[in-house]
């Protein structure tokens, strides 16, 4: 046995605090990085000129004025999303319930949208969507916060669980209300009469939603940074017992933000019904729930960060259907890429925290 | 001395975490069958330096050496390997499993309880040890736990020790009991080490001392030719007083009179029974007892966190009006216009939020003040920055999480904090623990401040050295119960560790 031992090759160490553009610097190198083994890796699976790859990714977004409404669109609703359950994120009370409580919001617009028309003015058909699917947004997220104050349940299987229930009911009111009979789906509700549709201001479509969300998203971060609600939730999620010390009231806390993160996601639902696709399906809000948990986390639950992480992630995903439909991939393999970008990027956060020493070789024989 | 040679020669030792640097070129030198104590200020590097001898970490630059002989220490496995095995402050033992399955857990080999024990046992006789191999570890106090943990590593073969402020949990008693069984294991050549704030202890335990400062070594002397003042002078760098002050109470009225306060823990354990006593304005009202004696939960039963099963608590006012205080949650009390301060034992978990900087740290007694629904930042901030420059909290700045301060300057924050508020009633539960002597006697002073301006203080203390000298009465719980209590002027230590261990004390020897 050789009993001389060696200094391991390399060994992790926590790093200081550092500055803002070091951080960023990492941040952006580990993209480039993403970047470069995205275009070997398509040129070695599919033989095609990564540039080339790239160029229809920007297409996907870029490549028209409709595409590009498109994104913001879609941006405007992930965010959306995204800034609904961070309140419940910054209590560390993990809502994976974004999509049921949408749907349920969804649901209620809908049934505004289908059982008012014609009985109300337009106006009022809109008053009642937007208090109707923000009520109901509130309860789907308010039944699992109340179990979670009172009795310690856990949330994130709890609002999961409401998730599929909110899809049944959804799928039960499809087939009720379906048009016509036999087609199960809906269809574009009323489309003559346009009947509890939100208004597009000029000729935009996606314009009212955008500016809405906007809106949200400056008062979700002022509400979160500067209220004292945001303190409360800020105090809760660091530590319960802290929260207890100084007399505040936690049960109260959890069921207050809950019921705001599915207010906020309610309203989602009806953007999205009642502002830009008019109908109703069991997979409308295309798993937005969960990815806003990837934007929400990515930008360390900052609603203005939060901006640039749905961006970034709504932006791959077009792109990736471009390239799908541009040089006959698979779609599959646009996730591969999208998943290498992920990876690189939340990767990245390691190398931020930590720093990896290596041997010493120079100046130090063995 | 110097004709033996060292069991273990670390050289040129650094490490850093991020910009700190925690350990600066150290040199030290341990040898078999000595007693070194291993001494300095919080932050200065004591624990960082043993851990990266049992493998925790990995030293940035350095040799290390055992025999004589060069080694790389990469884990706590390579350390137990070499002979080295290290009794860490917070106990890492399984609490549903038995000493010997404890002792035995992770080892290579058939697993055999019978023999295991039998090896224990004669462990035990060799060093005077009393542990019983097939008892539960939640059936345990602190001091048995400790010594599973010392039997732990002896177990493994170790022969170098070390010990991470042993002694912070033990009574008076169990300090003398640990105390001879370490020189119990000195005489039979074994290095021992042990990090250690307490000069006494250094005096009674130790051969040899090696003091740390700021990261390097300052120097390492023979006990017997040293003294605790030029001890601590090297350690703190310039010369200190070791005096605590105890001025008289200035009009102590009665301010907090507890009556047959009973409360049960969530699983119905008695923690307290029958409590009655009274705090007074202008007083030290030291509490001693044993860890885990109620004096978590009677603190917090006054200052509204703890549910009660009986008994009353009521606040009287300077005019002879009373209130109860039973019921209420801390914002109720705050409510009714009291003005309760509480020092918490878990500084981090309970008294501060360890993510959150100094300002917003401040704003946690304060943030609701106002109508408006946003927060007030400004005045929170300037308490940060007055209560950084009052009691020279060492910290880039107001901006900083608190989590990155070191143990003293994070109670700082937390007692002035706490005191900011003018509070007419404080309660404080271990204010100085894993302190060092510089903020330890910051503390006592900010203590003895508040007294002087007739605030009741309820001091829940550890070392009783200190609780005899800083308090002017003391009240000693012993499981539950009040064992007595004594006036601090006057009292004897002896006493008062009996009163923590048996109710009203020694009657019978």
């Amino acid at each position: 046995m050789n009993n001389k031992t060696h200094t391991p090759l390399f060994h992790v160490s926590k790093r200081g605090a550092l500055k803002w553009y070091q951080s960023w610097a990492i941040r952006g190198a580990a993209l480039l990085l993403a970047l470069v083994l995205c275009g070997l890796v398509t040129t070695w699976v599919t033989g095609e000129d990564p540039i080339a790859v790239y160029k229809s990714i920007w297409k996907g977004s870029f490549g028209s004025a409709r595409r590009a409404w498109v994104l913001f669109q879609n941006i405007a609703m992930l965010l959306c999303v995204s800034l609904a359950i961070t309140p419940a994120f910054r209590m560390r009370c993990w809502n994976l319930g974004g999509d049921g409580q949408m749907l349920i919001g969804g649901l209620a617009t809908t049934a505004c949208m289908i059982l008012l028309a014609g009985k109300l003015p337009n106006w009022a058909i809109i008053v009642c969507m937007v208090v109707s699917s923000v009520l109901a947004g509130a309860v789907w997220a308010a039944i699992p916060a109340i179990f979670k104050a009172k009795w310690n349940t856990n949330e994130t299987l709890f609002t999961l669980m409401m998730n599929y229930i909110a899809t049944q009911l959804v799928a039960y009111y499809i087939i009720v209300w379906e048009v016509p009979k036999g087609a199960g789906k809906i269809g574009i509700i009323n489309q003559a009469t346009e009947a509890g549709w939100l208004p597009t201001i000029g000729s935009y479509k996606y314009l009212l939603n955008i500016i809405i969300v906007a809106i949200l998203c400056v008062a979700m971060y002022v509400y979160l940074n500067y209220s004292k609600h945001g303190y409360e939730i800020s105090v809760v999620g660091e530590s319960e017992r802290t929260a207890r010390y100084v007399g505040i009231k936690v049960e109260k806390v959890i069921v207050r933000t809950m019921l705001l993160s599915g207010a906020v996601c309610g309203l989602a639902g009806m953007l999205l019904v009642g502002g830009t696709e008019h109908t109703l399906t069991t997979t409308i809000t295309s798993g937005r729930g969960f990815t806003a948990v990837m934007v929400s986390w990515l930008a360390k639950f900052n609603p203005i960060w939060m901006i640039f992480t749905s961006f970034l992630l709504v932006f791959l995903e077009r792109g990736a259907g471009q390239i799908a439909t541009n040089f006959g991939l698979s779609a599959s393999f646009a996730d591969i890429l999208t998943g290498i970008i992920l990876f690189f990027i939340i990767g990245s956060e390691f190398f931020i925290n930590y720093q990896i020493n290596f041997r010493h070789t120079a100046g130090k024989e063995e | 001395m110097d004709n033996k040679t060292a069991a273990v020669t670390m050289r040129n030792i650094t490490k850093r975490f991020g910009p700190v640097l925690a350990n600066d070129k150290v040199w030290l030198d341990i040898y078999r069958g000595e007693i070194l104590a291993l001494l300095g200020e919080n932050g200065s590097g004591k624990t960082t330096l043993m851990n990266m001898l049992s493998g925790i970490y990995f030293p940035d630059e350095g040799e290390i050496a055992i025999d004589g002989r060069e080694v790389v220490i990469r884990s706590p496995k390579d350390a137990f390997d070499l002979g080295i095995g290290m009794i860490h402050q917070h106990f890492k033992l399984v609490d549903v499993l038995t000493a010997a399955e404890n002792i035995v857990l992770g080892l290579p080999g058939k697993l055999d309880l019978k023999a295991a024990a039998k090896k224990i046992r004669d462990i035990c006789d060799a060093y005077g040890f009393e542990v019983d191999p097939d008892q539960k570890i939640y059936d345990m106090s602190v001091s048995q736990k400790q010594t599973v943990e010392i039997v732990k590593v002896l177990y493994r073969g170790a022969d170098i020790l070390i010990l991470d402020e042993p002694t912070a949990v033990l009574t008076p008693q169990e300090t003398d009991k640990l105390f001879a069984v370490l020189r119990n294991m000195r005489d039979d050549g074994k290095a021992i080490v042990i990090i250690t704030h307490k000069m006494h202890e250094v005096e009674a335990l130790s051969d040899r001392v090696a003091i740390l400062r700021h990261g390097q070594f300052i120097g390492d002397m023979l006990t017997s030719m040293t003294n605790a003042q030029e001890m601590t002078n090297m350690m703190v760098g310039h010369a200190v007083t070791l005096n605590i002050d105890r001025p008289e109470p200035v009009d102590p009225k009665p301010r907090i009179e507890v009556k047959g306060l009973t409360v049960r823990s969530l699983d119905g354990i008695l923690k307290l029974d029958d409590v009655s006593f009274t705090a007074n304005s202008g007083e030290i009202l030291g509490i001693a007892g044993i860890s885990g004696c109620g004096q978590k939960e009677l603190l917090e039963a006054i200052a509204g966190l703890q549910p009660v099963e009986n008994g009353s608590i009521s606040y009287i006012e300077d005019d002879g009006s009373r209130e109860e205080l039973i019921g209420k949650d801390p914002l109720a009390i705050q409510q009714m216009g009291v003005s309760l301060s509480f020092v918490p034992e878990d500084r981090l978990g309970m008294g501060l939020v360890a993510n959150m900087d100094l300002s917003d740290n401040m704003m946690l007694r304060s943030f609701r003040r106002g109508h408006s629904m946003f927060t007030d930042r400004k005045t929170p901030r300037q308490l940060a920055l007055d209560v950084v420059e009052e009691l020279d909290v060492v910290t880039p700045g107001v901006s900083t999480p608190v989590r990155r301060l070191s143990g003293g300057n994070v109670q700082k924050v937390l007692v002035g904090r706490e005191i900011a508020s003018a509070p007419t009633v404080l309660l404080t539960a271990y204010a100085v623990r894993g302190l060092d002597i510089n903020s330890s006697y910051t503390i006592y002073e900010l203590i003895n401040k508040q007294k002087a301006a007739g605030v009741a203080v309820i001091y829940v203390g550890e070392d009783l050295d200190v609780l005899l000298e800083l308090a002017d009465r003391i009240l000693v719980l012993c499981g539950g119960k009040v064992s007595g209590i004594v006036p601090g002027r006057g009292a004897n230590k002896r006493d008062v560790g009996m009163m923590m261990t048996k109710l009203g004390g020694n009657s019978h020897e």
